[in-house]
């Protein structure tokens, strides 16, 4: 039983990932019509502002060190701890929440810049044609954080307090072997989060009601003498922060290196085409389904029933479900049918 | 208004074609790729690109899993070297046999969708197969390794007719001739040929001009009452066959087969190759291959003291400078190179290379009109020609 909960606890934690990818990369595709291969690499990039961020707090100087006197010994100090002392070190030990924040306007600007400077000449032409274009800026993205960054994985630390596991198990009267990362449940915590925000943002404000008409007949919407393409831009950015938030939160439980969006990429693929292309409900669910599904496929007990089912069991739903039910579990109808 | 092609164009075409590759080793010596081992490469994805077209050139379909076709003919030539015989004609119909048959069993199931479903299907086969390929399946294909050749493998053929047992790994061989260095080249060059006519051949079939229909509107194909999909499954396996050709090629060239091969990145390369040269025309494709490979192999082998010998002429601050920003495209870089021109492709030339050529010959001609006619009626009516 208590390894059970645990796969699904681990489950979770992955999709939650999954589905926030897929959320962004679902309203993109809602919206604009436009299948973004370069959406892995806005997960990457997410993940790089984190990296950065930490770098930054981290610029050090080189001091003398005085506990040291048999000869000149010199130390890194970070600025901040030497400008702040103790709250100095503190910020820097907050570099990931930090980077939330840091990274929100920095993902808008990338969202807005990539709709206006490429995604927008794109709406006209095939989806082979978008596909091939965005994956050429994703190439280009991530060979330019290799160049900037280096191809090793960059670790990131949790603030301290959570660092540790929490023992799930004795909260809830089951043992004590149901045990669970901190930083995990902060992800759990902060994409249900994130999604409600998305999920709220679209149902309850006029802004989102003016989207969901115009993800439904765009014509109408535009004929109503509303500006639907500056809204439509605007979700494109909103839909390139959550992503990269998604990657932000993602950096202490894998360290980022510049192929992750790519890793990431062909996933998130397979998530909305679960979930049904164009189906924000069905991206969330298939994203966290999948997850379970992969924790599930890494026990033990079905690995030496099915060997190699870990490795596969993703691609092998995705092939299933669309044979079988070919929008997706979600999928509206004349979405992609072409 | 597209000319007709004529069966005398058609075999002048192959003509020229034909003599270009055969002398390649001659009239690429001055680009720096007169060595066997880069032409190799240029015939062997040239053949891989040709195959890639007959599929999605034609029909339109955009598989994004080809490359577990190059694997499975790799893996399977280098088994036919161990298990049967160093010499390369079984391991080229083994291989071109599994990967169609892999081919028929994917595109069986992927072909049931189409547009951007076919493509997230064809990529979900490929990496379940990579992915297989690096776990599971280690016994058949030694994982991160790479399946090799060993001394002690069975070349149940070969030591049939051996008197002695062997004291070394032999070399791939056609009946006795080395497939390494030029006669390698020539070999793979010979299947190239081939492989273009045969592609030549099936544009210019009945079958050819029903897949292009198919790419043009399925839905009215099927409203007259013509099941596509025994078409679209047949350009499929044809295509896989090509890349399962390719991927045995690679194992005769360098008898070492890795997953690597199956990645989703190395399907996109093809994808790009196609594109570059030109989607649906037949030159195209064997001209983007031939042109990615060069660039690829000329600047990864750049590094930055090659850079500042280029850039000496200039002074130091100016030299640094373009060192430091020409530095990022060349030798590990070179991939960024690859997405930029990948990029710049799509978005100003989605016809390829081919294209390019056919408005530069259009607008040449036009002016070249222009200048011996001058006001002449003729003037302004020369319709820009869409590439073939």
């Amino acid at each position: 039983m208590d390894s059970f909960l645990l796969q699904i606890l681990n489950g979770l934690d992955k999709g939650g990932a999954y589905a926030l990818i897929a959320l962004g990369l679902t309203l993109i595709f809602g919206t604009l019509g436009v299948v973004n291969f370069a959406h892995g690499a806005l997960f990457m990039l997410g993940a790089f502002c984190a990296v950065s961020l930490q770098k930054l707090l981290t610029l050090s100087v080189k001091v003398k060190d005085e506990s040291i006197t048999f000869f000149e010994a010199y130390k890194e100090v970070p600025y901040l701890e030497q400008w702040f002392g103790q709250t100095g070190t503190t910020i820097i030990e907050y570099s990931v929440p930090l980077s939330i924040l840091f990274s929100i306007p920095i993902m808008l600007a990338i969202g807005l810049i990539m709709e206006r400077g490429l995604i927008k000449h794109f709406y006209k032409r095939t989806h082979a044609e978008q596909i091939l274009v965005t994956f050429g800026l994703a190439i280009v993205l991530q060979e330019i954080i290799k160049a900037c960054f280096g191809a090793n994985p960059i670790p990131q630390t949790p603030p301290e307090f959570l660092t540790g596991s929490a023992n799930l198990g004795a909260w809830l009267g089951m043992g004590d072997n149901l045990v669970y990362p901190w930083w995990r449940l902060v992800y759990l915590a902060f994409a249900g989060m994130l999604i409600s925000a998305v999920f709220a943002f679209l149902n309850y404000t006029t802004f989102g009601m003016v989207v969901r008409a115009g993800m439904q007949d765009r014509e109408t919407v535009e004929l109503l003498g509303i500006n639907i393409d500056r809204r439509f831009t605007i979700v494109f950015g909103l839909a390139a922060v959550v992503t990269g938030l998604a990657g932000v939160m993602y950096t202490p439980i894998l360290p980022p290196d510049y192929h992750i969006g790519m890793d990431f990429l062909v996933l998130s693929f397979v998530v909305v085409v679960v979930g049904g292309m164009g189906s924000l409900r069905g991206a969330v669910a298939a994203g966290f389904l999948l997850g379970i599904l992969q924790s599930f496929a890494s026990m033990n007990a079905v690995k030496s029933i099915l060997p190699g089912i870990d490795q596969i069991i993703i691609y092998l739903v995705a092939v299933i479900i669309l044979l079988v039910r070919p929008r997706g579990l979600m999928g509206r109808k004349g979405v992609m049918e072409a | 208004m597209t000319k007709q092609p004529t069966a005398r164009n058609d075999l002048l075409l192959m003509a020229v074609f034909t003599l270009a590759i055969l002398t390649m080793p001659i009239w690429a010596a001055p680009f720096g790729a007169g060595y066997p081992d880069l032409l190799q490469k240029f015939a062997i994805y040239g053949l891989f690109a040709v195959g890639f077209n007959i599929l999605f050139g034609l029909t339109g379909y955009l598989s994004f899993g080809h490359a577990a076709f190059l694997g499975v003919g790799s893996y399977t030539a280098v088994w036919s070297f161990k298990l049967l015989s160093m010499n390369v004609i079984p391991a080229v119909i083994f291989g071109m046999m599994t990967s169609g048959l892999f081919a028929l069993l994917i595109g069986y199931v992927s072909l049931r969708r189409s547009g951007i479903y076919f493509s997230i299907l064809t990529l979900a086969f490929a990496q379940m197969s990579y992915n297989l390929a690096y776990s599971v399946l280690t016994p058949i294909t030694n994982g991160e390794t790479g399946l090799q050749l060993a001394i002690g493998d069975a070349r149940i053929l070969d030591n049939m007719f051996a008197s002695e047992a062997a004291t070394a790994i032999p070399a791939t061989n056609l009946f006795g001739i080395e497939m390494s260095g030029y006669p390698g080249f020539y070999f793979c060059a010979a299947l190239l040929i081939i492989g273009f006519y045969i592609a030549l051949r099936i544009t210019r079939s009945p079958l050819g001009t029903i897949l292009k229909a198919i790419k043009s509107n399925q839905n009215r194909m099927n409203y007259t009452g013509l099941n596509t999909r025994p078409y679209t499954l047949t350009a499929f396996v044809i295509s896989g066959m090509y890349a399962g050709l390719a991927g045995c090629l690679l194992a005769v060239t360098d008898p070492l087969a890795g997953a690597e091969r199956m990645q989703w990145t190395a399907s996109g390369e093809v994808v790009l190759m196609t594109i570059l040269g030109g989607v649906g025309t037949l030159l195209g494709p064997v001209l983007g291959a031939g042109i990615i490979k060069y660039f690829e192999n000329i600047f990864s082998s750049y590094n930055d003291q090659v850079l500042h010998g280029i850039f000496a002429f200039l002074p130091d601050p100016i030299e640094n400078v373009l060192v430091a920003i020409t530095g990022l495209f060349v030798g590990d870089g070179w991939h960024l190179t690859l997405g930029a021109l990948f990029m710049v492709i799509v978005i100003f030339l989605p016809g390829g290379v081919i294209e390019g050529f056919t408005r530069l010959y259009s607008w040449v001609r036009a002016k070249v009109k222009q200048d011996a006619g001058g006001n002449s009626v003729n003037n302004g009516k020369s319709q820009p020609q869409s590439a073939e």
